[in-house]
């Protein structure tokens, strides 16, 4: 593996040599260089200290392992590969995200998994160990969200979770009896049948951090559906 | 709803049965079925409560025995209250719904290129024959050097960063798959490369098959980012980040899932059926260091080897967030006048939103100098550019190159009629209805297009030979060629240009 000290590197040198290379590639001593990894294609990219801002934006297929926390615009317009961060994220984690995998051992910011989309095979999954903030999934149009709420006692969400939401689903390990949904989505106890869904992304986030996933499972879920596909359908008339 | 809800058409089809010999193509031509035929009486009955007036019966009917009027039907004049002020009333009252228009604004406000004359030499500096003399109109966009530097040796440095080069200086402006057809996007990017110049993608992504026209392809990043890959950043000669719309300043776009189908579904890769949503912001911009991010992420995912252009509608403010734009690393600006067409908008976002594109070239362009960044970025200009004088008055207030969308669907064979809301575009050119589509034929489509462009690229010529000048780069900025007619002080001082005669 090619190990490069990012001490004292500005992120366009940093994005220079990553670009140099197709190697599987190990960072040290990252403190905060921005867009690292962007449109990165299939290879390994392990990164000691913390990314700066769009880690991984426009992914199209690398696995990059974060030991520490990452800032706002993880996976910004992803497509494929896997992000997993050791620890927490800041805002608009996954904004845009059509593909791939995002695994956070710890809390989210705010605007999590918003505008996420799929088509066709392609399914983005955002799994969050910790608790999420503000705007969580606003605009979903696909894919999965999942919060677990692990290491918090308070809210697994905080407000205005789903607004605008018209595809996809999100699930919280939660009863959620005290969050407050939008009118245009469905909130409801989890059935067996949607645990299955999001059963091999709970045994991931066990193998990448930990945890018991009996526990996990055995506990109760709460998914969140939109009413419609087409919110807007109604508000127009022809002029 | 209770109440009356009948509206008069605001057509009428006007059939000389003397002419007409029963032929059905315009009842097989309307896509809106305003034109039946009752074999009982044998006769052509129409619904003209259907038409919306875009000419396709006329232009087809073989013997010249149709036309469509205006109806003289009218509710009582009243010059604060016309007739679509009260209709428009009637229509929320029976919907309680958002008023939503197409086109650009059609509204009386002053068009400033109107108001606008282009100087001429006589006797000294005299004027050039471009059917004679060498005429330059290429261009270049992307951020110029402000100093010439030579290495150690004493050579110059001639490393540039990304430019655009265009043969003439006139792109095809943002319209997305999904908002227009197949058809007209393959007429747009195949014109394009053989005028060697660019078509923009818009925000709907990039059909896998026009990936091989990249080289002559701006692609787009908007705030859905519908379709938006690296390998779609990559086949593009620029990538476009859109934060506004000159026709919808302020609000996102929402492409109806009834226009998703399962190739605008790959190709903006998201699920069949589905809106597609762009909110009104970037979610992750609320400064201009915010922007300056967006634009460097697409640098890095792109290797710095392309442009990024970010567009903005053109509002009261457009000269200080064109400074901010300057300094965001952003190479071109494109700025969207409020006469801009689109797929879809809110009507009174469209006719009360927005300033014309004439004033805010002229104010951009000024700023930037006045800063000392106007070589940061390049400028471009539209909504609405309609003609090869308009293009000459936009390069003299300050513009680098022009952007041009409603006059490029003219010559694909829309006629402005402003329904593509409906999908039902007759011309195949604003619907996703394959048997419409199948009517816009890229092979004609594509050539009127570059007779167009050619027409415009030789009409520039000659106006620039009139007044002695030979390559558009000495035009750029070159408000003394450029006199007001009927215009205000304040209107003259924003335009930097004189009254006529003075």
């Amino acid at each position: 593996m090619l190990a490069i000290d990012t001490s004292n590197m500005d992120f366009l040198e940093l994005g220079k040599r990553l670009r140099e290379t197709e190697e599987d590639t190990v960072l040290r001593g990252c403190l905060g260089q921005r867009f690292i990894a962007a449109g990165m294609k299939r290879r390994k990219l392990e990164i000691h200290g913390i990314p700066g801002n769009a880690l991984g934006a426009y992914l199209d297929g690398a696995d990059i392992e974060v030991f520490g926390n990452a800032q706002d615009a993880v996976g910004d317009t992803m497509n494929a590969g896997s992000i997993v961060i050791h620890g927490s994220i800041g805002d608009t984690a996954g904004y845009a995200m059509r593909g791939g995998e995002i695994y956070v051992e710890g809390d989210a910011g705010y605007r999590a998994g918003i505008h996420m989309k799929e088509y066709h095979e392609h399914l983005p999954v955002l799994v969050i160990g910790g608790k999420a903030g503000s705007f969580l999934g606003e605009y979903q149009a696909g894919g999965m969200i999942i919060v677990l709420g692990l290491h918090t006692d308070g809210p697994i969400v905080s407000n205005y979770p789903c607004t605008g939401m018209h595809g996809g689903k999100l699930f919280l390990r939660s009863d959620c009896k005290d969050i407050l949904f939008p009118d245009q989505v469905t909130a409801r106890p989890a059935s067996a049948e949607d645990l299955k869904e999001i059963e091999p992304y709970l045994r991931q986030y066990c193998v990448h951090f930990g945890g018991d996933y009996a526990s996990l499972i055995g506990s109760p879920f709460t998914v969140v559906t939109p009413d419609s596909r087409n919110p807007y359908r109604q508000m127009y008339v022809a002029n | 709803m209770p109440g009356i809800n009948y509206f008069y058409p605001e057509f009428e089809v006007v059939r000389n049965d003397a002419r007409c010999i029963r032929c059905q193509v315009c009842a097989r031509q309307c896509a809106n079925e305003v034109h039946s035929y009752d074999p009982e009486r044998d006769l052509m009955l129409s619904d003209e409560s259907k038409c919306v007036n875009c000419q396709r019966c006329v232009s087809l009917c073989p013997t010249r025995a149709l036309k469509i009027v205006k109806s003289d039907c009218r509710l009582r004049e009243n010059a604060n209250w016309e007739g679509d002020t009260i209709r428009e009333v009637y229509k929320q009252a029976l919907s309680g719904g958002v008023l939503l228009s197409s086109m650009g604004n059609p509204k009386n406000y002053p068009v400033y290129w109107d108001k606008i004359l282009i100087n001429a030499s006589q006797v000294t500096n005299p004027s050039i024959d471009p059917l004679r003399e060498p005429m330059e109109t290429r261009v270049f966009l992307g951020k110029k050097p402000e100093k010439l530097e030579r290495d150690e040796n004493g050579n110059l440095k001639c490393e540039l960063t990304p430019q655009l080069e265009l043969s003439m200086p006139v792109m095809f402006s943002a319209m997305s798959y999904g908002s227009i057809s197949y058809n007209a996007h393959e007429s747009l990017a195949r014109a394009s490369k053989e005028l060697g110049i660019y078509y923009n993608t818009g925000e709907g992504g990039l059909h896998e098959d026009f990936y091989v026209y990249g080289p002559n392809t701006i692609v787009q990043v908007a705030s859905g980012r519908f379709g938006v890959h690296r390998d779609y950043m990559e086949a593009g000669a620029a990538v476009e980040i859109k934060m506004g719309q000159g026709a919808k300043p302020g609000i996102g776009g929402h492409l109806p899932g009834t226009k998703v189908g399962p190739d605008v579904s790959r190709t903006r890769m998201i699920p069949e059926g589905s809106d597609a949503i762009s909110p009104a912001p970037h979610h992750d911009i609320y400064s201009i260091e915010d922007l300056r991010q967006l634009v460097y992420s697409i640098k890095e995912a792109t290797g710095h080897k392309k442009p990024v252009i970010v567009k903005v509608a053109a509002v009261h403010n457009i000269a200080a967030i064109a400074s901010g734009i300057a300094r965001s690393g952003a190479d071109i600006i494109a700025i969207d006048g409020f006469r801009g067409g689109t797929g879809a908008a809110p009507t009174r976002i469209r006719d009360s939103v927005g300033i014309p594109i004439e004033l805010a070239l002229a104010a951009v362009d000024q700023r930037l100098r006045d800063e000392g960044i106007r070589g940061n970025v390049s400028l471009v200009v539209g909504g609405s550019i309609r003609s090869s004088a308009d293009v000459v008055k936009a390069i003299a207030l300050g513009a680098d190159a022009c952007y041009i969308a409603t006059a490029a669907l003219l010559a694909l064979g829309c006629h402005l009629c402003r329904t593509c809301q409906t999908g039902n575009c007759n011309w195949g050119i604003a619907t996703q209805k394959p048997e419409l589509v199948k009517r816009l034929n890229p092979d004609l489509g594509y050539k009127r297009l570059v007779n167009l462009m050619t027409a415009w690229n030789h009409e520039i010529k000659e106006l620039m030979g009139g007044m002695g000048i030979n390559s558009i780069e000495a035009l750029r900025g070159n408000r003394l060629m450029l006199r007001g007619v009927g215009l205000t002080d304040a209107e003259l001082r924003i335009l930097g240009i004189s009254h006529a005669g003075e």
